[in-house]
């Protein structure tokens, strides 16, 4: 089948990251931009995000999240860059095809110079935390809900219990409770609050919605529909303590127990996988191991700012485009970080020196400990510490932004066999 | 964090205690202030800079909230439109303005920053369009 090499770059999924690639790659003009969506519209999960707390970074404004997403959707619209809705990617190779099909053009191969993957990520399921009880019906992904009652206008229950408190289980219970429905309560495994304090205050407490922390669900009770939860509390191994047990009746069970990178495509074109954040390794120009293929976004790891999404989708598009006009041969120089002690993981993983001065170098590092004093990041070669700066806290659901300057630039540079250690002090 | 968080307890007259949440920025400073019976200042602590005091004025005297939801569409792509108060409104109006909001059903097309609801119970609340709802 001959290939369509129309295309400089193609972007695989329009979410906020695709979006952002898509026109950064278009900006100079010529390169010529391809970005396919699987949705028959623009913007990911942007539009059923109908909450403010998007923008901050990138408008300098809190706007909600379906007009963050209508801005980036209408700076496509009038850029001419050509739209693929309703198409599926099946296949990605390391040779640059894409392998594409929809109702119209039906199946397509694609042989672009450069390829971002944006595909974002998915919900951890009922079965992937192993949830013990009946398999009724009444058990969804907060995020499942999220689109039933943003985007289609359908309420599935009556009275909800949560589980979890990432931000998403928190901005679900207050917006079930805005559209008339009864939230029980949020249960939290931890000892601690997941997401971020300001839902806390403006999702729960304002609408006088309980948290129950170092509490899960020990049982989902039903038959055809769900009609209760057995509680439980846990220690702090997190396992359950035996005579703890409460009931809860209600209908519906929201679990809000993660977000996993969607990276079916990333394997079959044989870039190579963090198993820290489930994504593509990258460097600082968004590149992933395989040459001329790049990836940003949730793709690569879990965000809490879609502004960063956005900014990392950006870089992702320049280099695509800086790569499908310059064809390099050969591998950037790079220094690998590995996350240390305090890090969950770190974005990008291989920071490179031979990015545009313009590039902002963000080094992203998730922290696994939760402390609520000044912290010091140090990026380390052994014992030798060759760049560090502050934070005002370590915690878990807050990703910590630090732009690398130029002298830490060259410090890391320096970094025997080419490697350091991002740690939280 | 607990339920105690923002008890607002005390009789005018009294000095009382609060604990509040700054919602300025994602660090959310945990604030403890004794106010006294007409609710000024006395001591506060907790806070790292002085947006977190105006914050616990505004918050002691008049806290605002923004309110997202959503209302109904006719003729539309979608069954329903985003909206949102794009300023802040006193928190004791949220549960009112979301029940009104519920009732609320509007023709498409609808485009984004259109006026929804506008000087809501004559109080100078305006309800916008977050989205866009094309007629079909």
């Amino acid at each position: 089948m001959q290939a369509d090499t129309r295309y400089d770059v193609i972007v695989i999924g329009g979410g906020p990251a695709g979006l952002a690639a898509a026109l950064e790659a278009h900006a100079d003009g010529q390169t010529r931009v391809l970005l396919v969506e699987r949705n028959d519209t623009l913007g990911g999960i942007l539009p059923q995000c109908i909450h403010n707390g998007f923008g901050a970074v990138v408008f300098n404004q809190d706007l909600p999240g379906s007009e963050y997403a209508w801005r980036y959707r209408t700076m496509v619209e009038q850029s001419g860059i050509d739209v693929l809705l309703d198409t599926m990617v099946l296949d990605v190779t390391a040779e640059l095809d894409v392998y594409a099909m929809n109702d119209r053009d039906g199946y397509m191969r694609l042989r672009p110079r450069a390829i971002v993957l944006a595909m974002g990520c998915r919900e951890r399921t009922r079965a992937q935390i192993r949830l013990p009880g009946s398999r009724c019906a009444g058990v969804f992904g907060a995020g499942t809900v999220q689109r039933l009652v943003n985007i289609e206008g359908y309420m599935p229950g009556r009275r909800f219990l949560i589980l979890g408190s990432g931000d998403i289980g928190m901005i679900m219970a207050r917006r079930l409770t805005i559209e008339g429905a009864e939230v029980i309560g949020v249960l939290e495994l931890l000892p601690f609050l997941t997401g971020l304090r300001r839902n806390y205050v403006q999702c729960l407490q304002d609408w006088g919605i309980p948290l129950y922390l170092s509490t899960t669900v020990n049982r989902v009770i039903g038959g055809r529909r769900l009609e209760a939860v057995e509680t439980i509390r846990v220690g702090d191994d997190l396992q359950p303590i035996p005579g703890t047990e409460g009931l809860v009746e209600c209908d519906t069970l929201l679990l809000s127990v993660g977000l996993i990178p969607e990276n079916e495509l990333s394997r079959k074109a044989g870039v190579t996988l963090d198993p820290r954040t489930g994504g593509p390794v990258v460097d600082s120009a968004m590149s992933t191991t395989v040459a001329g293929i790049f990836a940003a976004g949730n793709v690569t790891s879990i965000y809490d700012l879609v502004d960063y999404v956005s900014k990392a989708g950006a870089v992702a598009g320049r280099s695509a485009a800086r790569y499908a006009r310059e064809r390099p041969d050969g591998r950037a120089e790079t220094v690998t970080v590995a996350a240390g002690k305090n890090v969950a993981s770190v974005i990008p993983q291989r920071i490179r020196f031979d990015t545009p001065v313009s590039e902002e170098n963000l080094l992203m590092l998730r922290p696994s400990a939760l402390m609520e004093h000044s912290v010091q990041v140090e990026l380390r070669a052994g014992s030798r510490v060759l760049a560090s700066f502050r934070g005002n806290y370590s915690r878990p659901a807050e990703m910590m932004i630090h732009r690398l300057k130029p002298q830490q630039l060259r410090a890391l540079k320096s970094a025997p066999r080419r490697e350091i250690t991002a740690e939280i002090q | 964090m607990n339920d105690r968080l923002n008890d607002r307890r005390g009789a005018p007259g009294t000095s009382r205690l609060e604990r509040i949440i700054c919602l300025r920025c994602p660090r959310g400073c945990e604030i403890t202030t004794s106010l006294d019976g007409y609710g000024a200042i006395l001591e506060i602590e907790g806070n790292v800079c002085r947006l977190g005091r105006q914050y616990v004025e505004q918050e002691v005297h008049n806290p605002t909230r923004i309110l997202p939801t959503s209302v109904r569409v006719r003729n539309g792509r979608y069954p329903l439109v985003p909206v949102w108060t794009p300023r802040p409104i006193p928190k004791q109006y949220l549960r009112d303005l979301a029940r009104s909001t519920r009732s609320v059903e509007l023709e498409a097309p609808i485009n984004v920053g259109q006026i929804v609801i506008s000087n809501w119970q004559g109080l100078g609340i305006d309800v916008v369009a977050s989205g866009e709802v094309e007629r079909v």
